[in-house]
């Protein structure tokens, strides 16, 4: 992402990883959280699940901030993120 | 402050004896909408259940009487509401809900005369067979009719008792003569009151199943906010509470809702006897026509006809047995209520045709005269 | 289940009897998302879970209280809220939310509704507005937008739609909210707060039904979602009366009400119970 200005602090922030998990089975598709991830880690997946629906699947694994926003718009209880353990140095 | 058992002799209405009774049983909700002639239990326990530690409101409609009233018994109060024949009609499918999700409650019927708004201030019997199927589905109900002041302030304690001990909502099916009568009411002191209430869980709360029933086919129930976290659902349910969509589980949990009344009925039933034993007719009447049907024998034996009378106390479930071994006995049976053969059709139906069954009744909006029934008597007798 | 190993369990597990999921929505269905904010909000808020009980009527958002661990009451077709009333009048420690769709509170049971506002009884009232029946195939509800499309007006709706904020503001509610479910986070905090108020709080949460309403109206659960996303007017503190829910003009978001008087049970107690000859 290009910005046309940077926070002075930027490099020092740390931006929270999250490390997304599906639920496969419980997911029926509608794709909400595809479209409405705010840093377009989703996508659709051409694997069907037990019943049928295409679930989604991490695209762009490391870009999740962990904003739970997909785990809160899901209306099946079938993702969600946690924290990612950071790397230890 | 009042106590919660008015301990004493009284001059009550039918209907202030009930609400009475109610007090002294523990009730302590109560989902009111005003209908006369019920209306007096409703206003009494407006003034006296804050006053022992209840809750009173008025709803606004007796579709919502009846939901709170099952409402506050699921949060554990034992709870009660009372009214008249439409607002009966619309407690209904409330009512089937109580019966399906085994909610223990109480709810009054002083019947008036209908059908629709019909005769609200004059008497009648003619809710008997919408109290026994007048929700959807096969059920049971336990049904009582009490003929007296004194007996709808001790009827309305065995309504709860019954009520906390099978899980159900019971019924009250009063008149509006017996609600509205005022007589000597004799409470006890409130050791003398036997008080039946619910069986409670025991065991793991995360294992308790709400309706796995125990060897008298009745669940215990678990109230909500102790931590039970139970589901409770008008669907069929198994035994764990969830929706079972299946004949199969349709099957079970009715005949265990069925059974565990019609199994326990020698538990439940109440009748009164009197001149029976030598009798050659016997009157099967209840409510306010049991008193007429009273005088009537009594009149009838003075001219030489071998009258008895058996009183239900409790209509729902009826004495099959008993009418069975009377229609055995007698030469005629006599059924008095104010319809036009309501349980007169339960008795034809349990008399399996052993004797001659005749029904005393009109549509309603006054009671039936001894002197009708004699007069009747005195037909058959011929 | 095929949970990876090792994968953490989802953080509203501990809330769900996840032997029921997966529940019976249908797929791009929005009920499961105001579901999941009320469970977000019941756990944040802070509020007693054990003393917190969940009461449905009949249809598809009615079915949300079954799927919690929660005790929940699945009741009478638009009684939930009189049910409720019972509930929280026997037991005042209890939290009573009610979680139930627009047919349900505001047409079969909106006489119910009115009333428990009027009377200020202290319950959070959770109404997923699909605009339609959604549970018996997509029949007309009392707040199906006009000239739309269902089941029982293939012509078109002839009548116009409730504004339930404003409904729930004159009945006497004292915290009353409208979100959609594409606004999840607004939807979780209006929750959670009318969850820490006293008094009956309403909040209204638009969700796409694709298989009853969106099926005959051109509407695909993202179309719906696109549209509050570009419709949405977020004015908190807006008179109910200015509030609109229009296709094309738009729809009004956010918390409209939030004031404090005293609920049935303050009243009750200083009226009735303390000197009884006040109720004579």
């Amino acid at each position: 992402m290009k910005f046309w200005r940077v926070p002075l602090d930027a490099i020092e922030v740390e931006v929270t990883q999250g490390v997304v998990h599906i639920i496969e089975d419980r997911c029926k598709g509608c794709g909400f959280c595809i479209v409405y991830c705010p840093r377009d880690v989703l996508e659709e997946s051409p694997h069907f699940n037990a019943k049928g629906y295409h679930t989604p699947r991490v695209k762009k694994e490391g870009a999740c901030v962990n904003c739970h926003y997909c785990e809160t718009i899901c209306p099946d209880l079938a993702i969600y993120s946690v924290e990612a353990q950071p790397a230890s140095s | 402050m009042r106590p919660e058992v008015l301990t004493g002799e009284h001059f009550l209405t039918g209907d202030e004896a009930c609400a009475e009774g109610a007090l002294a049983a523990g009730c302590r909700f109560f989902g009111a909408y005003p209908i006369t002639p019920a209306t007096e239990i409703a206003e009494r326990m407006a003034l006296y259940l804050p006053e022992v530690g209840g809750t009173f409101i008025q709803m606004e409609d007796e579709i919502a009487a009846m939901a709170a009233v099952l409402g506050a018994s699921s949060a554990g109060a034992k709870s009660m509401s009372a009214t008249s024949g439409p607002g009966f009609s619309l407690m209904m499918e409330n009512f089937g809900l109580g019966i399906y999700t085994e909610i223990p409650c109480v709810l009054v019927n002083v019947q008036r005369a209908g059908p629709s708004t019909g005769l609200p201030t004059m008497p009648a019997q003619g809710d008997m067979m919408q109290a026994r199927w007048g929700s959807h589905g096969p059920y049971e109900v336990i049904a009582l009719a009490p003929s007296s002041p004194q007996e709808m302030f001790y009827q309305t304690i065995t309504a709860f008792n019954l009520s906390e001990t099978f899980r159900l909502p019971v019924l009250i099916m009063a008149d509006e003569v017996t609600g509205h009568l005022s007589e000597k009411v004799v409470i006890p002191e409130a050791d003398a009151i036997k008080l039946q209430t619910r069986k409670l869980p025991r065991g793991r709360k995360d294992r308790f199943k709400p309706f796995q029933p125990g060897p008298d086919e009745v669940p215990p129930m678990a109230a909500a906010g102790e931590g039970y976290g139970i589901h409770v659902t008008g669907l069929t349910h198994d035994e764990r509470g969830y929706p079972a969509m299946s004949p199969e589980a349709h099957e079970k949990l009715v005949a265990r809702i069925v059974g565990k009344i019609r199994n326990n009925r020698h538990r439940i039933i109440q009748t009164e006897s009197y001149r029976l034993d030598d009798a050659e007719i016997a009157i099967i009447s209840y409510g306010v026509s049991g008193r007429s049907s009273l005088a009537a024998v009594d009149e009838a034996r003075e001219k030489g006809i071998k009258a008895g009378l058996l009183r239900l106390i409790t209509v729902w479930p009826f004495p099959e047995e008993l009418i069975e071994s009377l229609a055995k006995k007698m030469k005629a049976l006599v059924t008095v209520e104010i319809n036009l053969g309501q349980i007169h059709l339960e008795v034809e139906r349990c008399s399996r045709g052993r004797c001659a069954s005749f029904l005393v009744g009109h549509a309603g909006g006054t009671v039936i005269s001894p002197d009708r029934i004699l007069e009747s008597l005195e037909a058959i007798h011929k | 289940m095929t949970t990876k190993k090792n994968q953490p369990t989802h953080p509203l597990d501990s809330l769900v009897r996840t032997d029921r999921i997966p529940h019976i929505w249908c797929p791009g269905c929005g009920v499961g998302t105001a579901f999941s904010s009320c469970l977000i909000a019941m756990k944040s808020s802070g509020i007693d879970l054990q003393k917190t009980t969940m009461v449905s009527g009949i249809g598809c958002s009615a079915r949300g209280p079954g799927y919690t661990n929660l005790d929940s009451y699945h009741t009478t077709h638009g009684r939930a809220i009189p049910y409720a009333t019972g509930m929280k009048l026997a037991n005042p420690q209890l939290n009573v939310v009610v979680f139930s769709g627009d047919g349900d509170l505001f047409a079969i049971g909106g006489n119910h509704f009115i009333h428990a506002a009027r009377r200020n009884i202290d319950l959070t009232v959770v109404c997923v507005n699909n605009l339609n029946y959604g549970m018996t195939g997509g029949q007309v509800a009392a707040t199906t937008p006009s000239l739309s499309k269902t089941t029982t007006t293939p012509q078109g709706n002839p009548e116009p739609p409730f504004n339930l904020p404003l409904l729930a503001f004159a009945s006497g509610a004292t915290y009353v909210a409208r979100w959609t479910i594409l606004h999840t986070r607004d939807l979780t905090k209006s929750i959670e707060e009318a969850l820490q108020r006293r008094g009956f709080s309403f909040i209204e949460v638009l969700a796409p039904c694709p298989t009853g309403y969106g099926r005959r109206n051109r509407e695909r659960p993202l179309d719906a979602l696109r549209f509050y996303q570009e419709k949405s007017i977020i004015k908190n503190d807006a008179h109910p009366a200015d509030i609109i829910l229009d296709y094309q003009k738009g729809i009004t978001l956010g918390t409209f009400v939030d004031v404090e008087k005293p609920t049935f049970t303050d009243i009750y107690e200083k009226t009735c119970r303390l000197d009884p000859a006040a109720c004579m």
